[in-house]
């Protein structure tokens, strides 16, 4: 089989006079590519988020999380600092957390009973000695060089990140002085409070969530909640910020303190028989209430650092982000909605209630559940066609307004550069 | 009247309007949806994991029979998605703590989503835990709390549960 298909199989020549402007299907579709994409991204010298510091606030507490499709355990040590290590037994590879959280003294594995420090370390083997002088385990057999893998750990503004590379970039160079000011801006000198955590499994290849995460072009076209409302129109003020090697990136937006919209932009919408202009109206206008929370006029704020994690700052919904690929062709995606100790009940309330416009549900973000499945169904037939993002033209560059792919651009630079492809 | 009577007839009256209430969603008129509800209502659609743990989020969060209608107006004139419909199959409510015209209740659900043409899928399963008022042969849900069962939601969650 391997001999016949072997040509059809071959990987195509993904063009270099494409850059980063056109993608070939294939590229979301190709298990080979996935099975590369595990180990130059997600064990590769990237950064990867694992959980809030406010989730282990204990020493001995821990999170399993995943980093790409590697389950993995995150703790506080009884000396105050964070560790990531797979959760997988040294022994024969059984997980070693069977719960999502919680509080212990060390990792026994339920199989044999070997046991983890905190840190990741092997420190114990059941019957390693024998019983009466018989069994026990191989001579040549050393503790300090077994145990799961470990991931190097950074903290910034209450987010852990992890690697499997310790030679991943310090993650203040990796994110850029902008895009980290962007993070403070959002998560600075406050302590964040877990308002609630969903899991949205979407059909479709990571990728596709990451293309529309960072397309700030799509946002008030698809999303006809937030233009009917005149909370996201093109014609706002805003723009985008992409960091320099294209990998993370800022979209945000203001809605003008001004009069009501204007004939001229509203005709602008109208000329594109673009859906999302109508005349809708709700009963129950408190859901588009908010209060003042940051010093400027940013109203949305959406920010990705690559590969896999997004923080959203939309009106007063706060979130994170993790995206999670599941093979080619699935994904899950891990919202936390935020809120913080220092709200007020009345400012909890409006979080709440803007809830309702975000995660799997939400009104101006559902679209996004079903369009990345869209896009791999339309595409199925197609592994060497590409898609066109030519929207802005074709540079990386941040810029005063969104109907760009520019930071789909950045995403897809960065992502060839370290793919080799 | 004694409180067996009372509870079998409670039963039978919150399993009456259940199942109108399933009615409306899944073969009916959407849009009746709200008038299960009183003005000052509140509906949650939340997890097992995010119940347990007291989470105050929910997928949908709302606090009053107007931000039901809009959501179904939303559904129907702005939001995009796939054609799709539900299946809801109720068990018989447990009710408890009748005081005066309010009751508490809670009732498992199956819901099977069936998109376009497509298989019927199994989508979610939960209980509601229900305030109910009571008005003569008819009862309206002050609180509906949707609790699923599972933390995954596949694809989207568009009309409510």
């Amino acid at each position: 089989m391997v001999e016949e298909s072997g040509i059809e199989n071959q990987r195509p020549e993904w063009p270099k006079e494409y850059g980063a402007s056109q993608v070939p299907y294939w590229v979301f579709q190709r298990e080979d590519v996935f099975e590369r994409e595990k180990e130059k991204l997600f064990h590769g010298p990237v950064w990867s988020y694992l959980c809030l510091e406010v989730e282990l606030e204990e020493p001995g507490d821990f999170v399993a999380v995943h980093v790409g499709e590697t389950p993995v355990i995150v703790t506080k040590d009884t000396d105050g600092e964070y560790y990531a290590f797979e959760n997988r037994c040294a022994h024969r590879g059984s997980l070693l957390a069977l719960e999502d959280r919680g509080n212990v003294k060390n990792f026994m594995c339920v199989y044999h009973a070997w046991t983890h420090n905190l840190q990741g370390d092997l420190i114990g083997v059941a019957f390693k000695d024998g019983i009466k002088g018989c069994g026990g385990i191989a001579e040549d057999f050393e503790m300090s060089n077994q145990g799961p893998k470990k991931l190097r750990v950074a903290v910034v503004e209450g987010l852990i990140f992890g690697s499997f590379d310790e030679d991943v970039d310090d993650i203040e160079d990796y994110l850029g002085e902008e895009v980290l000011g962007r993070i403070s801006r959002v998560l600075a000198g406050r302590t964040p409070v877990i308002l609630g955590r969903f899991t949205q499994v979407l059909p479709n290849n990571w990728k596709l969530y990451i293309e529309n995460n960072k397309d700030s072009y799509h946002a008030s076209i698809l999303h006809s909640f937030f233009t009917t409302f005149e909370l996201n129109r093109l014609s706002q003020k805003g723009g985008i910020i992409v960091n320099e090697d294209g990998g993370c990136h800022v979209s945000y937006s203001s809605v003008d303190k001004g009069p009501p919209l204007d004939k001229e932009t509203k005709d602008l919408y109208s000329e594109q028989s673009i859906r999302s202009d109508t005349d809708l109206s709700l009963s129950d206008m408190s859901l588009l209430e908010n209060f003042k929370e940051f010093d400027d006029d940013i109203t949305l704020q959406i920010l990705s650092v690559f590969p896999t994690f997004v923080l959203h700052q939309i009106q007063n919904s706060i979130a994170v982000r993790q995206i999670l690929p599941k093979g080619t062709d699935s994904m899950h995606l891990v919202w936390t909605y935020l809120g913080f100790e220092e709200d007020t009940a009345e400012q909890r309330k409006i979080r709440l209630k803007q809830s309702n416009l975000v995660g799997p549900g939400g009104y101006i973000s559902m679209e996004d559940g079903c369009i990345g499945g869209f896009v791999e169904r339309g595409t199925k037939g197609a592994p060497n066609e590409a898609a066109v993002l030519a929207m802005g033209g074709r540079a990386v560059e941040s810029g005063e307004d969104r109907i760009t792919e520019a930071a789909i651009r950045g995403f897809w630079s960065v992502y060839r550069e370290r793919m080799g492809l | 009247m004694s409180d067996y009577s009372k509870l079998l007839e409670m039963t039978q009256l919150i399993g009456m309007v259940q199942a109108r209430y399933a009615y409306a969603i899944d073969d009916g008129n959407c849009a009746d949806w709200p008038n299960f509800f009183t003005d000052d209502c509140f509906y949650k659609i939340t997890t097992a994991d995010n119940f347990a743990q007291n989470y105050e989020a929910g997928l949908m969060w709302m606090d009053s029979k107007g931000m039901l209608r809009d959501r179904i107006l939303s559904l129907l004139e702005a939001n995009v998605y796939e054609r799709h419909s539900y299946r809801h199959i109720l068990a018989q409510p447990i009710i408890s703590d009748i005081e005066g015209d309010e009751l508490d209740s809670v009732t498992s659900f199956i819901v099977a989503r069936i998109t376009r043409e497509g298989p019927t899928d199994l989508f979610a399963t939960g209980r509601y835990i229900d305030r109910y008022r009571v008005a003569g042969n008819d009862a309206k849900l002050v609180t509906r709390i949707v609790v699923l069962d599972s933390g995954h939601i596949d694809t989207l969650l568009a009309f409510p549960l």
